[in-house]
């Protein structure tokens, strides 16, 4: 509840994601009203049924195309309420051989990961700054702190959008909104399946879910949902760029 | 390809698993295909969720659609879990109508083998509870089943082990509980004939089983603890119940066999000091009612992961019979004595009573069913075929959720409605698009 008694709620935006549909569940689960923002109609309707059977609590849909950044300010005009916390977990991981010579591949990656999120996520934090308060949470990734041979496209992506949130916290840490850097590591979903995974260093959807509320709760800045993953990451930051280059990773 | 088996491990079979994301997926890539056949949790022993080519795993339609708390009604996608039903719905006052012996199965598997519990003598099987239920038929269609429509589809997906079309959702109404406790009473029955009375006499309670000795000979041949339960009301818990909660949680951090146990482990004497320990600690409690939590009692195998390892590679077979009350005592005397004869280890024997059954392929008919739990090794085949020949001459049949080894002789014996079966089968299927290993083998 909010200090007004009126429900608090979570708009997610990548509603059919496995980790958005996670989240949400969590969220509801402590009675949250959930408002899912997706394309894919079939899929979000499914997710807010299951949300809505499980826990009782209301669940909205809302039609957003992340590459449909002209229509950005007219979804969020649109929706019943301006939400207390808008979580962004797209990721778009795209085919880092193909988008190496298809530049409209490479530019898609680059748009669903960065371009949208960003856009979109700023033009909340102006209405929350406007109301004086909201959360703002977005999913980033480990593939964005250090650009690799495998995957740099995606990788790019999310390191600007995590540079996008970083300052966005910065200029917001007076204003009584926040904003939250989640990065999952590997997690158990669609866009992994298939692909061989240290289990050490993979969760399961719903961890991250967890985790994405327990970052809302407590005080973190960034957080890695599985904390052997800051650990990972320092070490492949400080590895000397001339060393690094010729690292097969 | 994968190789793939049942929960008892054996017999494995080629066949390539795909697990479509939605049901629109699933209704194309069955149509698409031949020799293919859904696959819920894996829990059925043998060969019924392993398809000819392909196996349609229900895994991706997780999904609850809706629940109604004034009536307890609930829809859910077919792969949605037993075990997620019972951690959502328990905790709000609802539990199942009818659960088997482990929580992890899906919705669609339940109602494809017809499941039975505890409470069949008072409540049916699953199937008796689920209201509707939507199918993928081979040739595209997809058709709403119930009472009033499709009621011959209806009936007939009920047991038929996922071969009259691939069921995509279901509804079918929790039951209201005040706590997660049950009220349980042991009566110890000192052979096959007392037990039986037992469980006859337990009538009354909503669930009663009996686990037997079955290494106990001569005169306490079918030596058994028969529980009898009932759910127990909110003014019945105890101090030590209220700290454990109204609804106590399944244990987490479960014990697991984390690797096959070398073959022979289940010997004859492992089997006969875990029996001797049954039998004690239960007939020490005896008589005394007492409240137990909902989940070692209901599924107390599901607190051991992967505890189909114990077998050791070759695994293990399932064998479940059920015989009409005027045969059950001769013919289960008959199945006792030979298995203690052999000094056949059976890990699990239990014994219980059912209510009047369905048509078509489910399982239970009014009289006693028996399920054993045997390693594989040599002579195992031989025992079992004896035992199939006493269940056919006493009029019954065998479980096909069980089932990896019958033979055709003692299935069509075993289901007289076998012939509509396959007909309709012929009706809505005419390529044969569905099959699996079991439909196969056993000419379905």
């Amino acid at each position: 509840m909010t200090g007004d008694g009126t429900t608090a709620s979570l708009l997610v935006i990548g509603g059919t994601s496995d980790i958005g549909r996670a989240a949400a569940l969590a969220y509801a689960q402590t009675g949250r009203r959930i408002m899912l923002a997706a394309r894919d109609a079939e899929t979000a309707r499914r997710n807010a049924d299951d949300i809505a059977a499980r826990t009782g609590v209301p669940v909205s849909l809302h039609a957003l195309d992340l590459l449909d950044t002209d229509r950005f300010e007219a979804f969020v005009d649109d929706l019943p309420m301006l939400p207390d916390t808008v979580l962004c977990v797209v990721g778009e991981l795209g085919e880092q051989r193909r988008a190496e010579s298809d530049i409209g591949h490479a530019q898609r990656i680059m748009r669903v990961n960065f371009e949208g999120p960003a856009l979109i996520l700023g033009i909340f934090a102006e209405r929350f700054v406007a109301r004086g308060t909201g959360t703002l949470i977005g999913v980033g990734s480990v593939a964005g702190d250090r650009g690799r041979a495998s995957n740099y496209v995606y990788g790019a992506a999310k390191a600007g959008f995590s540079a996008f949130l970083s300052g966005l916290r910065n200029r917001l840490s007076a204003s009584g909104v926040r904003v939250i850097t989640v990065k999952p590591g590997f997690v158990r979903t669609r866009m992994t399946e298939g692909m061989k995974l240290p289990p050490v260093l993979t969760a399961e959807p719903e961890e991250v879910g967890h985790a994405i509320l327990e970052a809302e709760r407590g005080g973190s800045d960034v957080v890695y949902v599985r904390r052997v993953w800051r650990g990972v990451m320092t070490v492949i930051r400080m590895i000397p760029e001339p060393l690094f280059k010729r690292l097969k990773l | 390809m994968t190789a793939l088996s049942g929960w008892g491990r054996w017999p494995r079979h080629e066949s390539e698993l795909v697990v479509p994301r939605n049901a629109r997926r699933l209704t194309e890539l069955q149509t698409s295909a031949r020799g293919i056949v859904a696959r819920g949790n894996g829990r059925a022993y043998g060969d019924a969720a392993v398809g000819e080519r392909i196996t349609l795993s229900t895994q991706g339609l997780d999904r609850f659609r809706s629940f109604d708390p004034e009536t307890g009604r609930l829809t859910v996608e077919a792969g949605v879990l037993l075990s997620d039903v019972i951690d959502v719905f328990l905790p709000q006052g609802f539990f199942p109508p009818v659960v088997p012996g482990t929580k992890f199965v899906t919705i669609g598997g339940m109602i494809a083998a017809d499941v039975h519990g505890k409470n069949h003598h008072r409540s049916g099987a699953f199937g008796d509870h689920v209201e509707r239920l939507s199918l993928a038929l081979p040739d595209g269609r997809v058709v709403e089943c119930g009472r009033g429509h499709e009621p011959g589809l209806f009936a007939a997906t009920f047991g038929g082990m996922g071969l009259t079309g691939t069921i995509l959702d279901a509804t079918f109404r929790l039951m209201p509980v005040e706590t997660g406790w049950l009220r349980r009473r042991v009566i110890v029955a000192d052979d096959l004939e007392d037990a039986m009375d037992a469980l006859a006499g337990a009538a009354g309670a909503t669930y009663s089983v009996a686990w037997i000795d079955c290494l106990a000979k001569g005169e306490a041949l079918g030596r058994s603890l028969v529980q009898a339960a009932d759910h127990a009301g909110e003014h019945e818990l105890g101090e030590r119940e209220r700290a454990a909660g109204l609804f106590p949680a399944a244990p987490r951090g479960r014990l697991a066999v984390p690797f096959e146990l070398p073959t022979g482990v289940i010997n004859r004497a492992s089997v006969a000091a875990f029996n001797e320990l049954y039998f004690r600690k239960g007939a020490a409690d005896a008589e005394t009612p007492r409240l137990v939590p909902w989940d070692p009692f209901f599924f107390p195998l599901d607190g051991i992961g992967h505890w189909n390892r114990i077998y050791g590679r070759r695994g293990f077979l399932q064998h479940q019979c059920v015989v009409p009350t005027r045969t059950a005592r001769a013919a289960l005397a008959d199945i006792l004595e030979r298995i203690s004869a052999r000094g056949r280890p059976s890990f699990l024997a239990v014994l219980k009573q059912f209510g009047p059954g369905r048509r078509s392929l489910s399982f239970p008919l009014e009289g006693f069913t028996l399920a054993l739990d045997l390693p594989v090794d040599e002579g195992v085949d031989a025992l079992l075929a004896e035992i199939d020949t006493v269940v056919a001459r006493a009029g019954g049949r065998l479980y096909l959720a069980k089932d990896s080894r019958q033979s055709r002789d003692t299935f069509e014996a075993g289901y007289p409605d076998l012939p509509a079966f396959r007909e309709l089968r012929r009706a809505i299927d005419p390529d044969g698009r569905i099959a699996s290993r079991l439909s196969g083998r056993l000419g379905l």
